[in-house]
Parts: structure tokens; sequence; C-alpha cells
């Protein structure tokens, strides 16, 4: 242990995977607090810096950026270490990536509220902050590809080839949605305009899904099952199939998301036909990953970090058929500007993304500090929250985004359309409530993460080292 | 990793997983060929604006830039987040049709830097709100939606009718917008500090409420998509 501390870079890790908690107990806050602004409009205050216009890019920023870059830029920098047997080519730069990843989340948090963005759905930052998260990102790639280049061992592991197509893909998508041209320090105005601005913006939002926080997952999925099953990958030649068809496939999908609109019919059909072939390779990921458990099943019943990864994956392998379906033109006529679509993003946010990072992050806690988890029975009872909270916040989205679609396009007897639009929001209010209190639950397990984390961590380094040393039982 | 075989030839898979530099260029190309086939052709196709399809239709020509007061009425919209919860983007159905009017166009948001479609409607779609309503509903809306829709989930803007547009400020971003290729006339540039005099951000954002969707004048029975 003592060893592996001074051959690899931990505090860094340390420091984003800490962090990574805290911020999902922040992302998941506020959402909670917008969810129920819908629900119980009151909540707005008449304040513009909490209305929730404001406050509902702070929750996805949050969520996605902070939550889910800190944990990945966490599990990277543990990942690529140890699968090459390296220290990382420069402690500097990755503690760059830290202070400069948690400066773009401080400046989003004081930006956002005072109504500073370019309105471009998760690429809301206003273009001093947009250069900032180009420089880290670029600083995070670089760091993780010189590592690579360093390695002790031959070949490169799948968990890196799935975060380095992140790392690319991203980079095209953030520098290209991005460009704007100021009008003040923080105005600006897209270049791109109208349709193509449309189709940007989505190949950006639809590829923030796939590769951010997909990809991205998969490279975790594929370090950290294994190891917490002590299971070999289920197959390597499924890995490389699905690795090379995930990352052409998924920078095709954008234009699902502009079906029926001022867009070309040709992009959007084009976007529902590979759409409906993406979920052979994203299936293909999640049968590798699930099937690392053959012969291993009973695991399920004592390891809680495990039940996490496992039961990420089955919500993985259901968001992926979802979208497909909801990509198909017939769906998603009904489907499109209604909750499903919210439903849909949180069944893959929570289930899967929030999951997996979840089990990671106790697998890394543990590790790291050499230790045990404080208390396995807050892990379990962390799993049942997290669990109840997604089911219960996923159904009551189905309800009310089925609902409105059929209300919408609801015709009475004499051909007139049989609802208003606002009969639709009034029928809206019992799931709002519903969602609230799904999300709610899933927060309250966060921050029992949180508390968990913390006094674990607090024990490991109050502890004599040699103790500690004893402790490492993995 | 445990089924490769020694006496094989080395595949090119094995080849980039020995190599970083190879992967990272292969990746690259991969990553890059979605993206590149369905947004160039935007740019050129002919086929995107149905004023390159149709040049003889004389209503498309009527897509203008949004004046002073409308622009910062649109900046408002963005800086409060409407974009999240209406849509600007009517679709061909019959229903869509009947609630808020003919779909729309690619031509009527050509000038739109950046583009305001949306993607949920927890509130109406905004696309054709333009003329629907009096100044007067919109402005008793926004200060208290509740008022005039007692189902609303939206939340009051009170604090629109206590600041005012800036001057200067509209110049300039009418300066950027002509950067960009929006065809604002030095008259309109010159004059957009005087446009927005002493006008408060409320009139400004009904303002561009009521140009949504107004500028084409359709002709019935004509198709604009083929």
């Amino acid at each position: 242990m003592q060893a592996e501390q001074q051959q690899y870079n931990y505090d860094v890790v340390k420091w984003f995977a800490y962090m990574a908690c805290v911020y999902l107990v922040i992302g998941t806050g506020v959402g909670v607090y917008i969810a129920s602004e819908l629900a119980w409009p009151f909540l707005n205050f008449d304040n513009p810096y909490i209305s929730f216009g404001r406050l509902r890019p702070v929750h996805t920023n949050a969520v996605i950026f902070a939550f889910g870059g800190s944990t990945l830029m966490a599990t990277a920098y543990y990942i690529v270490q140890r699968t090459c047997g390296t220290r990382l080519w420069s402690d500097k730069m990755a503690w760059f990536t830290f202070w400069g990843w948690n400066l773009v989340i401080l400046s989003a948090v004081i930006t956002l509220p005072l109504g500073f963005t370019q309105s471009k759905e998760y690429a809301e930052l206003e273009w001093p902050i947009d250069i900032l998260i180009a420089v880290v990102w670029l600083a995070y790639t670089f760091n993780f590809i010189m590592t690579i280049s360093i390695r002790k061992v031959s070949h490169i592991y799948v968990a890196n080839w799935f975060f380095l197509a992140m790392m690319i893909m991203v980079t095209y998508l953030h520098v290209v949605n991005s460009l704007a041209i100021p009008v003040e320090l923080f105005k600006s105005y897209s270049i791109f305009s109208g349709v193509q601005d449309a189709m940007i913006q989505w190949w950006w939002g639809h590829n923030a899904v796939g590769f951010f926080l997909t990809a991205g997952f998969l490279g975790i999925m594929y370090y950290f099952v294994p190891k917490q099953a002590n299971r070999p990958v289920y197959s390597y030649r499924l890995s490389v199939i699905h690795f090379w068809a995930l990352i052409f496939g998924y920078v095709w999908l954008g234009a699902h998301h502009l079906q029926y609109t001022a867009l070309p019919d040709w992009t959007g059909s084009l976007g529902a036909a590979i759409s409906l072939a993406m979920i052979i390779p994203s299936w293909g990921g999640a049968i590798n990953g699930m099937f690392t458990l053959s012969g291993a099943w009973d695991k399920l019943r004592t390891d809680y970090i495990l039940r996490f990864l496992i039961v990420s994956l089955a919500f993985y392998a259901m968001s992926t058929f979802e979208g497909p379906v909801m990509a198909s033109k017939t769906v998603n006529a009904l489907s499109h500007y209604t909750d499903w679509t919210i439903g849909h993003v949180h069944s893959g946010a929570l289930g899967w993304v929030a999951m997996v990072s979840i089990g990671a992050l106790y697998h890394m806690v543990e590790r790291m500090w050499g230790t045990t988890m404080y208390s396995v029975r807050l892990v379990n009872l962390h799993f049942w929250m997290a669990t109840i909270g997604t089911a219960v916040y996923i159904t009551a989205m189905w309800v009310s985004g089925i609902m409105q679609g059929l209300m919408w396009r609801a015709y009475d007897e004499y051909g007139n359309l049989a609802y208003t639009f606002v009969e639709s929001v009034a029928q809206m209010h019992p799931y709002y409530a519903m969602r609230a209190v799904g999300g709610f639950i899933f927060f309250l397990g966060a921050c029992v993460m949180l508390f968990n984390v913390t006094v674990t961590i607090r024990r490991a380094i109050a502890k004599p080292s040699a103790e500690m040393a004893t402790a490492a039982n993995i | 990793m445990s089924d490769h075989n020694s006496n094989k030839p080395v595949t090119f898979q094995e080849k980039l997983e020995k190599n970083i530099w190879a992967l990272v260029l292969a990746t690259a190309l991969v990553v890059s060929v979605g993206g590149i086939v369905e947004i160039v052709p935007l740019f050129y196709l002919d086929t995107t604006f149905e004023d390159d399809v149709h040049p003889e239709y004389e209503e498309l020509k009527g897509v203008r830039p949004y004046t002073a007061l409308e622009l910062a009425g649109r900046d408002i919209y963005q800086r409060e987040g409407c974009y999240l919860c209406h849509s600007q983007m009517v679709r061909p159905f019959r229903d869509e049709k009947d609630r808020y009017g003919h779909y729309s166009l690619a031509v009527e948001s050509k000038y739109d830097h950046p583009f305001q479609w949306g993607s949920k409607r927890t509130g109406p779609d905004l696309a054709r709100v333009g003329g629907k309503y009096s100044d007067a509903w919109h402005i008793q809306h926004l200060r208290k939606p509740k008022s005039v829709v007692p189902e609303s989930v939206m939340p009051n803007y009170p604090w629109l009718d206590h600041a005012t547009v800036d001057g200067p400020g509209m110049e300039k971003r009418l300066r950027a917008m002509k950067a960009l290729g929006v065809p604002y006339s030095d008259d309109e540039i010159n004059g957009a500090a005087a446009a927005v005099e002493g006008k408060t951000e409320m009139q400004a954002l009904v303002a561009y409420l009521q140009v949504l969707g107004t500028m084409v004048k359709f002709e019935p029975g004509r198709d604009y998509r083929d």
C-alpha cells in the first residue's frame, strides 16, 4: 500500500473523488428544488436568481460537469495509472485540472443564476468560462495520453480506449458548439443560426450524453466491474466490436432530437435510423459488463458496491433500449417535448451514470485510503434509496410524459382539440410532486454517501499508517 | 484479454492497442464522420431553406432581422431561460396546426443566433404567439401568470418592470449580429440606442413575443416542405 501510494499519484484522485461526492449532493439538491418549483410554483419566490429558468442550468451543469466531470477525472487518473503501471505523466498538470475544473464549477454557480447564458442546453456557460473549460479539458486529455505513452505494459487496457474517445469527442463538441462572437464579458451570440445552430447544438447535446456520460462511464465500468467482482472481462472480442461501433454510431444521433422540425427530413431520418441500430453496440457493453459476473453472481448477496455497478448496467440496458424506441419517428411524434424525455434522461443519469459512479467511488475510497467503508449498512441503505428514488422518478415522468403527448393530440367527437394546453399542465401536478419525492429520496441517499465517505476518510487518516497497511485487505 | 493467440499475425486492432498515437488518430477519425456528414451539407445544400427551393414564394422574403427592441427582448428571453419550458418549433401535425398554427419553416429562424427552438413544452409552444394576445395581456401574464391562467406553473417576472434596456449596449449587439451576417443597415445600428431609449425590459420582451411567427404571411394551400 505504501509503495502503491508512492508509485501512483493518488492525491489528486482523492480530491476529485471526494469533490464528486460533494457535487452529487449539491447537483441533486438543486434538482429537487427545481422539480419542486414545477410542482409548487410559489417556490420561485419572485426572486430572479432562483427562478426555474435560471436554476435549471445550475442543476444540469452541476450534475453533468461538476459531479460527472469530477468522477471522470478521478477515475481516469486512477485507472490510467493502475492499468499502465506508471505514475501520471505530470502531477502539476493534474493539479491544474483539479483547480481549473473547480474554478469552472464555481464560475457556473455564480454566473448562471445571474442570467449569463448562451442558452444552448448543457452548453450555457459564457465564452470566458468556455475558454477555461477548453484549456482544462486539453490538459486533462494531454496528461492522460502522455501517461499512456509512458506505460510499463504493452497493451492499452480497454477502459482507456473509452476514456480516450470521450476526451477527443468532447474536445470537438465543446469547441465547435461554443463558437460565438463576444459582445460583452458575459454575453455572446452563437456564430451559427437557426437550422444549422440547432443541428450543431444537438450534435453536442446528444454526444454530451453519448461520450461524456456514456463512453467515459463505460470506461469506468470496464475497470471497476471486473475489479470489484474479481473476474476478467467477459469477452475481449465483444469489447473491441462494441467500442468501435459505439463511438462511430453515437455521433450521428443528435439529429433525432430534431425530427419533424425545420431541419431537413434527410438529417432527422438518418439520425433516427442510426439510433435504432445503436441498440446493438449499447447492449454489447451492457452484456459484457453483466456477464463478467458469470460464476460469481452470489457476490451480489453480500457486496453492496457490486450491486451499484450491476444495477447501473441494468439501467443502462433499459435506457439504451428506450432511447432507440423514442428516436423512432412514430414514438418521437408523441414523446418529443414531453416529460417522457426527462424520464429517459434520468433513467440514464440516475440509474446508469450516478450508480456506476457511486460504485466506483466507494471502491476507490476503500482502496486509496486503505480501509473499508465506515458503515456497510449505510452503503446498503444508499443502494436502496438510489434505486427506489430513481424508480419513483422515472415512473412519474413516464406517466406524465405519455399523458401530455396523448392530451395534446386528442380530439373530441366534433373534431376540435379535446384539451386546452393548460388542462394538460393541471393534470401534471401529482406527477410533478411524485417526481420531486423520487428525486428527494435519491438526494437523501447522496447525503448518506457523503456522510459515510467523510467518516471513512477521517478514520483512515486518524489511524497510524502501519495499521492502515494491515487494513488494506484488497 | 484471455483469447489472444500469439501464433496469429498481429491484427490492426492489436497494433492500435500497442501504439497510443495510432489509437488517438484512429479514434479521432472515427468520431468525426457522423458530425461531418450531418452538419456540413446543411451549409451548402440548397434544399435546407425554403426560399432556396421556392424563390418565387414572395411571402418567404418577409423574414427580417429583429428590431433593436425585439432583440433586447430576445436577449431577456434567453437570460430568463424561457427556452427551457417553451419551444419555438411547430411540427407539421394536425393538432399542432390547430393549437399553434402553421408549421415552422427554416427561413423563419435564419437570423436567430442562437436558435430558440427548445426541446420541452412545460408551457405551450411560442413560435406563433405573436399577435395572439394583447400587449396588456402579456404584461399582466408576465407579472403574475396565475392571475390570467390560474393553473399555470410559470414563475412571476416582476423584475422586468423595474429594469430598462441598455441603449449603447444594444448598438453593440446589433453590430455583432451584423458581423455574423444579419443584414442590419447602418441606420438601424446607429439608431439602436434611441429605439430602446427609456423602454423597460418588460416592453422589450413583449415586443419580441409579439413578432414571433408573424414575419411570413402564409399563402393558403401552399406546401413549403416537399
